[in-house]
């Protein structure tokens, strides 16, 4: 979903670098609560991670493709603070060193990945958590509705930049409809692609996801009840 | 598995993915490119800036073989994100330290 310049006019482009600047600002204050000595490696290697999968789209039919966006694995592996900056970070390296995504469209693909993409991830992921049984298994399900949620919604923000300032003639509601039609197809990828990286680490260190402490802190009780004569 | 442990495995996955996984993605035009295409906005996109870079679309100038060219670009992608991020976000632990009691590894 790497918008190229020239998609967007510039008053737009301007006002998404703005917004994205204020919410990389937020997040850099925000991981203030959240770096300790589980999550200053995640964030590191969740970048790592949506960089190299974000090189493999997969097909979608129709002669259509799609890449994870990682924005809801990156909040749930490492907070949504940290996710912003990991997204961010991708985001930049990927317009100027690999020509992905417009250098006057960098605000714009910050605001609908790094923003809308992670944060939508999140709080849907945290909205799952609470209707799903509260155990580990349950995570990587979360992870996964939210990762399906994300795509598709950072596609319709697409469609209300493009609405604003989109620099061709061309009805809103086509581009609403096809970019979200598109876009839930390439979010059950997404979905899948998440819910495999998530079960995974919470398999074999569960402590290192963000998303599942309100798990894990209940649970040295239950190890002690277990334990104690 | 040890911390250590499992960054060794996510960045040589991560490796894998972007060195040598990454030939076998799809060149289909992405859902945005599509939708730019079929709805008629696709001819406003500009020729990018950085058009002409070492790494520009994925491929690394200078290495003819399509397929290591990619996982060249691929690779040092994967380090380039490794040490701004890491670099990140120790400079903004250590800004959390900073003024804070007792010393921590």
């Amino acid at each position: 979903m790497h918008v190229p310049d020239g998609f967007l006019d510039a008053p737009t482009s301007i006002a998404t670098a703005v917004v994205a600047a204020g919410g990389v600002a937020a997040a850099i204050r925000g991981t203030r609560r959240d770096l300790d000595e589980r999550t200053t490696p995640m964030a590191g290697l969740v970048a790592v991670f949506i960089f190299a999968a974000q090189m493999i789209n997969f097909p979608v039919g129709a002669g259509t493709s799609g890449h994870l966006l990682g924005g809801a694995l990156a909040a749930v592996l490492a907070g949504p603070w940290l996710a912003t900056l990991a997204l961010t970070v991708v985001l930049i390296l990927q317009a100027f060193l690999f020509a992905d995504g417009g250098i006057t469209a960098l605000g714009t693909n910050v605001l609908l990945m790094g923003l809308v993409g992670v944060w939508t991830g999140w709080l849907v992921f945290r909205a799952a958590s609470h209707l799903l049984p509260r155990r580990l298994t349950s995570v990587a399900p979360a992870a996964a509705i939210g990762a399906l949620v994300s795509v598709p919604v950072a596609a319709a923000a697409f469609a209300g930049l493009f609405a604003i300032g989109g620099q061709a003639d061309i009805p809103v509601v086509a581009v609403l409809t096809a970019m979200v039609s598109w876009h839930l197809l390439i979010g059950i990828g997404e979905a899948l692609i998440t819910a495999l990286v998530v079960g995974s680490v919470v398999a074999v260190r569960p402590d290192l996801v963000y998303g599942a402490r309100p798990l894990l802190g209940a649970r040295p009780l239950e190890i002690r009840q277990g334990v104690t004569p | 598995m040890s911390t250590r442990r499992f960054a060794v495995l996510a960045i040589a996955v991560s490796l894998l993915i972007a060195g040598a996984l990454s030939w076998y993605a799809s060149s289909s035009p992405d859902g945005l490119e599509h939708v730019a295409e079929t709805t008629g906005f696709h001819q406003s996109a500009e020729t990018h800036a950085a058009e002409t870079g070492p790494l520009a679309g994925y491929a690394t100038r200078g290495v003819s073989d399509e397929r290591l060219s990619g996982g060249v670009a691929g690779v040092l992608g994967v380090a380039a994100t490794g040490l701004v991020m890491g670099g990140l976000v120790v400079v903004l632990r250590r800004r959390d330290r900073s003024g804070a009691t007792g010393p921590q590894a």
